[in-house]
């Protein structure tokens, strides 16, 4: 590979790893695609770099003008460090509960944070940025819940390098999140092999939402309505914070340092494949671990660790 | 026969504040009409008026989401540990 123009030509080409040697079946091999390789950190590089060059290709983005993003970390983080490539000024609105070093590497690019309540969770971070996106018309609003440009990264990247690189795919499985993942990566994969299941992973809402006051204030993606999320996905399962920080020091046994949410995908892929007994999975880690080291998530007690992260957002 | 149900932080003061409370049913329809038929509060909160599950709610069968199974017509046995709780935002998003 050549000398590349750019830091934002990085983006997407991740490299898969098989880690079948954590797999319960002898018969079902697991692969996962390496995301954090991305150089902002995140999977969330690609949406942040097709949603910035669609709405700069429609006009809704113009040069100089402000960005303002709901994020509980790594969207934010790879939106700030397009935006700084291409000269835009940044606001992401995130949960106050979320690691300190997602603060420190926003810091990094100049982005600047609004903190939303904790106790609200994601829910309230994404009902502060509407708010203020209808208060603010001069902001450019990519939202990346409702940006098709989200799952289409997904369509066109993510998908294709897996099939490339994995063929004999026969599930996927992947955090749910804003759902583009799932949805973008999913659809490609299904439209090559109709036989071919999708199954999503979620942490638990529990704690996160305790702000929430009304069973009508929950939220679904709309991208995931959009681009037919119910009937894509094939199973659904919650994953808690205890199976997650298990996995993950389990990865890092196999040399593999990857974020919580990775280690609730590698979970999620585990309950697959005692499940099939035979077949290929192909998960999705999202990032590394080096946004996790203040949790103490490797090395510190199960136990405290699972408390904490019971109250800090790591997904 | 009872199975555990376990309630989000949104709907305990329909149930006087508890955290998981047991109902009867062979299936998740019939686990959640005992459960509003117990704590009418609930009703409209988790079922529609047409019966089917309130949008912004996810129901779990021991972590799995029953719109992925079988929905209400899902299959619950003793010891199965039912979980309710609304949909969020989610994500490292």
């Amino acid at each position: 590979m050549g000398a590349r123009r750019s830091v934002l030509d990085l983006i997407g080409n991740t490299p898969m790893v098989e880690v079948s040697e954590l797999s319960p079946a002898p018969g079902v091999r697991i692969l996962a695609k390496l995301e954090g390789r991305n150089p902002g950190g995140s999977v969330k590089d690609r949406i942040a770099l097709s949603m910035v060059e669609e709405a700069e290709k429609d006009g809704t983005l113009s040069p100089g003008q402000t960005l303002l993003e709901p994020s509980s970390g790594n969207t934010g983080i790879g939106l700030a460090m397009v935006a700084r490539v291409k000269g835009y000024p940044v606001k992401i609105v995130m949960p106050a509960n979320v690691s300190i070093e997602r603060r420190q590497l926003l810091a990094v690019w100049g982005a600047e944070i609004i903190e939303s309540p904790a106790s609200e969770g994601s829910n309230g971070a994404v009902r502060m940025a509407q708010r203020m996106a209808g208060e603010h018309p001069e902001y450019a609003f990519l939202y990346q819940y409702g940006n098709p440009g989200n799952p289409r990264a997904h369509y066109e990247g993510t998908g294709p390098e897996i099939w490339r690189d994995c063929p004999e795919v026969t599930h996927f499985v992947a955090g749910l999140g804003t759902s583009g993942t799932l949805l973008g990566v999913g659809r490609y994969l299904k439209e090559r092999n109709p036989d071919l299941q999708v199954w999503a992973v979620e942490p638990p809402s529990g704690e996160m939402v305790d702000g929430l006051r009304n069973l009508d204030d929950g939220y679904i993606p709309p991208i995931f309505s959009d681009w037919g999320g119910p009937e894509l996905l094939d199973r659904k399962a919650v994953i808690g914070p205890r199976d997650s920080i298990w996995w993950t020091r389990r990865l890092a046994e196999v040399g593999i340092f990857c974020g919580i949410s990775s280690g609730c995908a590698m979970a999620g892929a585990v309950r697959c494949a005692l499940a099939i007994g035979e077949g290929v999975i192909v998960t999705v880690f999202p990032d590394d671990g080096w946004k996790y080291l203040s949790t103490d998530a490797w090395t510190g007690d199960l136990d405290a660790v699972v408390e904490r992260a019971k109250h800090i957002m790591y997904f | 026969m009872p199975v555990e149900v376990r309630l989000p932080t949104v709907l305990r003061p329909h149930a006087a504040g508890s955290s998981a409370v047991e109902a009867q049913g062979a299936t998740i329809g019939e686990v959640l009409g005992d459960l509003t038929a117990h704590f009418p509060g609930m009703a409209g909160q988790v079922l529609t008026s047409d019966g089917s599950l309130h949008r912004f709610v996810n129901v779990y069968v021991n972590d799995d989401d029953v719109r992925y199974l079988d929905k209400l017509d899902t299959k619950v046995s003793d010891h199965d540990v039912v979980s309710i709780l609304p949909a969020v935002a989610g994500g490292a998003g």
